[in-house]
């Protein structure tokens, strides 16, 4: 399951490393845009499969931030 | 006496009363069953479930088609009057178990009867639509004339502003019918029954060959989540006319009426607006909490939840008084305007206004969201449309800088040069034009980068930028009077209170704006 950005904004923090486990809801990556800490959360429980972006990164809105396994 | 019951058994009354039986009935429905499945009601429960027990008080059109060789009661659809907690109100609702609720020719001149009778009585307006559309077998004589299924649309769009217009989509709502939730004030669909588009999955299919669901394309939640067509999403009938109930509430019977003053009740106990509000301005902040301290306990009703959840909006009572809230919430992509966001403010906005109910601006916003997507999706245009509607508005404004209020976000969300009643601060609000990262970036940039050595220019920026701060704190506007006062958060809901009273005795009606009926637009 693909966890996607919501807006457009630079990545600040990575808050999870791939293999951890995450529940629905928890923050994963705070991006920074419009000045904001913007928490970008997974919709479901599940265990990071893989981090697809870098701290610094840009992204748009729909860019998927990182793959969760169920 | 004996003689008396064979007079009514064979006299003139009885036999209406038996015709209106064999209408009024659901076990002589071929489809009844296959409803009650489904877990829906039968179109007459719904109605009773709603209004005021024994208080349907006029049925004009129940004998429609009676003399037709089909079988068709009321022609799938029933009109009345009723009353809901002592309200009059105007019903239109499908009979789903008639021709699958379809639109023959004399549904649709019920229809326009009861519109107009409610229009000329200005009683709230309530349709309760299931219905697969128009019934095709009779199209040559519903869809031409004047008084054909379009001037339906026509009697909607014009009533819009005059009564309340309540869409209750309980079902199917296909092509032309579509347009009815669309031009009513406020929508609720019961998730996975409720549909909403032009074109059938099958059509869809046919004419461009995309494959697609009902769900998908026209579903309940779909609408209530991104097309903005649905303002509620429900889980059961009954939910959504209960829902219709509460929504009443805030709403007089007509744009000449207000709201009546309820009990004033006092509001949930909680962490008070100091604790609850951060004073680093990055950092987001759950704008309910701060809505719960304001407004009296449970009377919070929030429209469009679903919907653009940067910005809240939503009907509440505070110290008895129905008033609409539009606020920022920056826990959801910091609270930025985005062009969907703005569309939700201008419906809501122009929804209270119509219909005389105060609005309180909560403001936390660091501004419109910029970047070359938003502005392919009319941002400016959009964004202006909430503008023009928040200036043009009649009603008592007040708006509250809870804490950062930047640019153009800070204007349209009734700053103080949109002439709001008031324009109130909490001590932590920052209002300025951007900023300081933005503002410094903007105002020294050849300065910043003419200086080679970067820790200089780091020093450089970070200097600056402490001066700019210095200047963006509720203190200097307060200071030149460009906001009218600041408020500590705990006397924040008695200064509404207060204010809200004083604002509500008169209006200055601006250039006679106010006499004129506001249209509800949903985008």
């Amino acid at each position: 399951m693909n966890i996607t950005s919501n807006m457009a904004g630079n990545v600040w923090k990575i808050t999870v490393a791939e293999g951890d486990k995450v529940s629905a809801g928890q923050d994963v990556v705070i991006l920074e845009s419009m000045k904001m800490e913007i928490p970008i959360s997974a919709d479901s429980e599940g265990e990071v499969e893989e981090i697809i972006v870098s701290e610094g990164d840009f992204v748009s809105d729909g860019d998927v931030i990182l793959k969760l396994k169920q | 006496m004996q003689q008396d019951i064979l007079n009514k058994k064979s006299g003139h009354d009885q036999k209406v009363y038996e015709k209106l039986d064999e209408i009024k009935t659901k076990s002589n429905r071929p489809y009844y069953q296959k409803l009650k499945d489904q877990g829906k009601l039968f179109v007459r429960d719904k109605i009773k479930y709603l209004v005021d027990e024994d208080s349907i008080e006029i049925e004009d059109g129940v004998f429609a088609r009676e003399n037709d060789e089909q079988f068709l009661p009321g022609d799938a659809v029933v009109t009345l009057i009723a009353k809901i907690n002592g309200r009059k109100v105007a019903i239109i609702a499908n009979d789903l178990t008639v021709k699958a609720g379809t639109w023959g020719v004399k549904t649709i001149e019920k229809i326009m009867r009861m519109q107009e009778l409610a229009e000329k009585r200005m009683i709230p307006l309530i349709y309760m639509i299931d219905s697969a559309g128009a019934r095709l077998n009779e199209q040559f004589d519903t869809f031409i004339d004047r008084r054909h299924a379009g001037k339906i649309f026509y009697n909607t769009a014009r009533i819009s502003g005059n009564v309340p217009q309540i869409s209750l989509v309980f079902g199917a709502s296909p092509a032309g019918s579509a347009y009815l939730p669309a031009l009513c004030d406020f929508v609720v669909m019961v998730d996975k029954n409720a549909s909403v588009y032009l074109g059938s999955p099958r059509m869809a299919e046919m004419a461009t060959g995309e494959k697609v669901s009902m769900e998908e394309m026209g579903g309940a939640r779909m609408h209530n989540q991104i097309s903005g067509l649905g303002d509620m999403l429900v889980k059961t009938e009954q939910e959504a006319l209960d829902a219709t109930k509460r929504y009443l509430e805030f709403m007089p019977q007509n744009w000449k009426e207000t709201v009546p003053l309820s009990e004033s009740i006092d509001p949930l106990p909680g962490k008070n607006i100091e604790e609850i509000v951060p004073a680093n301005q990055r950092v987001p902040m759950d704008m309910y909490a701060v809505i719960d301290r304001i407004v009296d306990a449970d009377s919070f009703f929030e429209f469009k939840q679903l919907y653009a959840k940067e910005l809240i909006t939503g009907f509440c009572r505070i110290g008895g008084r129905a008033v609409g809230i539009v606020a920022n919430q920056s826990k959801v992509k910091g609270g930025v305007l985005f062009p969907e966001s703005a569309e939700k403010a201008a419906h809501f906005v122009s929804l209270c206004d119509a219909y005389n109910v105060p609005l309180l601006f909560l403001v936390d916003l660091p501004g419109f969201m910029v970047g070359s997507k938003v502005e392919k999706e009319a941002i400016i245009r959009r964004g202006a449309r909430m503008l023009s509607t928040v200036a043009n508005a009649t009603v008592p404004r007040i708006s509250v800088i809870v804490r950062k209020a930047y640019g153009a976000g800070y204007v349209v969300m009734s700053g103080a040069s949109m002439q709001p009643d008031a324009c109130i601060a909490l001590p932590q609000a920052q209002p300025a034009v951007m900023g300081p990262e933005a503002a410094v970036n903007a105002m020294y940039f050849n300065k910043i980068q003419s200086i080679e050595d970067p820790e200089e220019r780091q020093k450089y920026i970070i200097e600056q930028r402490e001066k700019y701060n210095k200047d963006i704190n509720v203190w200097s506007p307060a200071s030149q009077l460009f906001i009218d006062d600041v408020v500590p958060g705990d006397r924040l809901r008695n200064d509404l209170i207060n204010r809200f009273e004083l604002y509500s005795e008169n209006r200055d009606t601006l250039e006679g704006i106010a006499d004129k009926k506001t249209v509800v637009r949903r985008g």
